[in-house]
């Protein structure tokens, strides 16, 4: 179910478009149910489907459509390595690589513990930053040497065994 | 510390792709430090004086729609994005008797692989865009528009949303704007991971809250846009143009540049040089400066190569790169593009083969799938060019990249066929050999020893 703070996001989206072109705010709650839930399920597709007043498919076929949303439950935290030319240049590639074996995943992939899923990514838009990374869709970390990565996911993990998020 | 609190050590600061000392004359870049992207100071940098001149409360007389358009089209102001279409013209475009709604949206959906500009406006100067926004509004007597901010720089939607609440409650955004009789409804709106969204009419299909997928034109924007109704869409770049050249006059903005292609642009240079980042120069400065800005090649090794214009840009070799001048007509008679103004650079330990492997899997993965020979074509040039790069390649493999590249070319709906043609056609005319040489020898021409040595 779709609690009432929810509900107050998706209001303040619907409210930035003309009153009978509600479903143009189809990307941003779908992108606000990502936060919270970490996925896009079909049943949520349902429900922001039946607040917009769109018919499921077409709020489906946008899921499907965008590469940032997960149809699928994911780690923890959704590490997005960026491996094209630009950033291939400067050893995103490499990052990516590191951390496939830092994680002991291939891409694609969650660890066993549900702490972290590896993806490789298309360009984020952030190419003199190189190599560059999103976490969760929201945190883009630059420059990210071997080094830096260690200090990400080790911070990361420490954090979860503390119980905050 | 928290989970926030580990990432926040790796976000980007501005340092260094923006607030360093190697611009030339920069407008939109011009004092920034990454603390002061907020109203007031962008206010005590002159900021919404342009506003001020063109609704007529700097003292003198209000300048007319007309008036606002025609400064532009003085200006030589073409479209940042990737098109360089005269901006001014464009609006001209724009019913001015329309009895609906208009809409205006800029385009910040920054995907081209190579383009990191607008990001760093966005984030550290969001209200020149945002006043330039307003300026074409008036200019072409429209109240509702939309920023469409690409979804992977979350933290920059985020930073112009705040700024347009700043906006707001000054009373630059509105009803009645500064006690005017002009109001200009301006919000945000993010993408979530489709670089073809950045074409303009997947961009508003994706505002409408569907796929992307490109539409037919004709009809143009100016005449079914947004919603079907009229729509005029210009890149962020270059709405943060706009305040500058109000200020100063349309001849003042073409001076700074050349003939043709007025005003400053900011390149962002990635890839093989010692500095990567934005550079903000006036239009015609050579490459080489650009060059020498970026603290020169890598590892003082030589350029082999330069993608002069975003990823969908033909690649030129180094002599005719550095032979070139950083503006729309230098670049097209060099056989390439200014596009985005990203710029990658490649130096002399790159395997050409390697690199278009990449890029054809990206153009293959973005392909939306609408039209039969951009969603099979790219499909297809990149599984030839996988098979070259893996030793498995075929002595006529080179002929039927150019052949299916050709075919791609001109026959879509939007541009991204040909983006995804160009930049294999290119690398098989100025690299032909390279190709050649991985077929007949099952190897990279380029010493492997140094391409793991530069990385």
């Amino acid at each position: 179910m779709i609690s009432e703070s929810t509900k107050a996001r998706f209001a303040r989206e619907v409210a930035k478009y003309p009153a009978d072109q509600k479903q143009s705010a189809v990307m941003a709650c779908l992108a606000i149910v990502q936060q919270e839930q970490g996925f896009v399920s079909t049943d949520a597709e349902r429900e922001v489907a039946a607040y917009l007043g769109m018919a499921p498919m077409a709020v489906h076929e946008v899921t499907t459509f965008y590469n940032m949303y997960s149809q699928h439950e994911c780690g923890k935290y959704k590490l997005n390595v960026c491996t094209n030319l630009p950033c291939q240049l400067r050893d995103g590639q490499t990052a990516l690589h590191y951390l496939e074996k830092k994680l002991g995943v291939r891409m694609g992939e969650t660890t066993a513990d549900g702490l972290f899923t590896l993806q490789q990514s298309e360009c984020l838009g952030a190419c003199a930053d190189s190599p560059v990374m999103l976490v969760n869709d929201r945190a883009m970390c630059s420059f990210m040497s071997e080094e830096k990565l260690d200090q990400l996911v080790d911070g990361l993990r420490s954090a979860s065994s503390g119980g905050t998020r | 510390m928290n989970a926030q609190q580990v990432l926040a050590q790796f976000a980007a600061t501005g340092v260094q792709t923006c607030f360093h000392d190697r611009h030339i004359e920069p407008q939109i870049y011009a004092g920034l430090n990454g603390s002061n992207w907020q109203l007031k100071d962008y206010e005590a940098r002159g900021g919404y004086q342009a506003l001020r001149k063109v609704l007529g409360l700097d003292g003198a007389e209000a300048l007319t729609q007309d008036q606002v358009i025609a400064t532009v089209k003085e200006s030589g102001l073409r479209g940042r994005g990737g098109a360089g279409f005269p901006t001014g013209l464009k609006w001209s475009f724009m019913p001015r008797q329309f009895p609906g709604q208009k809409y205006l949206v800029c385009n910040s959906d920054e995907g081209e692989p190579g383009t990191c500009k607008d990001r760093d406006i966005l984030m550290y100067n969001p209200h020149i865009v945002i006043e330039g926004m307003i300026i074409a509004a008036y200019a072409m007597g429209i109240t509702v528009g939309y920023n469409y901010i690409h979804g992977e720089i979350f933290s920059a939607y985020d930073r112009f949303e705040a700024a347009l609440e700043e906006a707001r409650a000054a009373g630059y955004l509105g009803n009645a704007i500064l006690g005017s009789s002009f109001s200009f409804q301006l919000h945000a709106a993010h993408g979530f991971g489709a670089y073809i969204c950045g074409e303009e009419t997947a961009l508003l299909e994706s505002l409408e809250g569907k796929k992307g997928q490109p539409r037919f034109k004709p009809p143009f924007p100016a005449s079914f846009g947004l919603y079907g109704k009229p729509t005029t869409i210009n890149n962020t770049e270059t709405f943060a143009a706009v305040p500058w050249i109000i200020r100063n006059g349309g001849a003042a903005y073409l001076a700074c540049g050349k003939p043709n292609n007025g005003g400053t642009k900011i390149y962002s240079v990635s890839g093989d040089v010692e500095k990567p980042g934005n550079y903000e120069v006036p239009m015609g400065t050579p490459f080489a400066k650009l060059l020498e800005l970026a603290g020169g090649v890598r590892k003082g090794r030589q350029l082999k190569a330069v993608i002069p214009g975003g990823s969908s840009s033909p690649v030129l070799p180094a002599d005719i790169m550095m032979a070139c001048t950083m503006d729309y007509d230098s670049i097209a008679k060099a056989g390439s593009m200014l596009g985005s103004g990203a710029v990658i650079v490649m130096d002399d330990s790159r395997c050409m083969v390697k690199a278009l492997q990449r890029l054809s899997y990206f153009y293959m993965h973005e392909s939306c799938g609408q039209c039969t020979p951009c969603r099979e074509g790219t499909g297809w040039l990149s599984r030839v060019v996988d098979r070259i790069e893996g030793g498995q390649g075929r002595a006529a493999d080179m002929d039927l990249l150019d052949n299916v590249a050709e075919s791609i070319m001109g026959r879509t709906i939007c541009a991204l066929g040909d983006a995804a043609a160009m930049p294999v056609r290119a690398m098989i005319k100025h690299f032909r050999h390279e190709f050649e040489h991985h077929v007949a020898h099952k190897t990279c021409m380029v010493a492997t020893a140094a391409e793991q040595a530069s990385e």
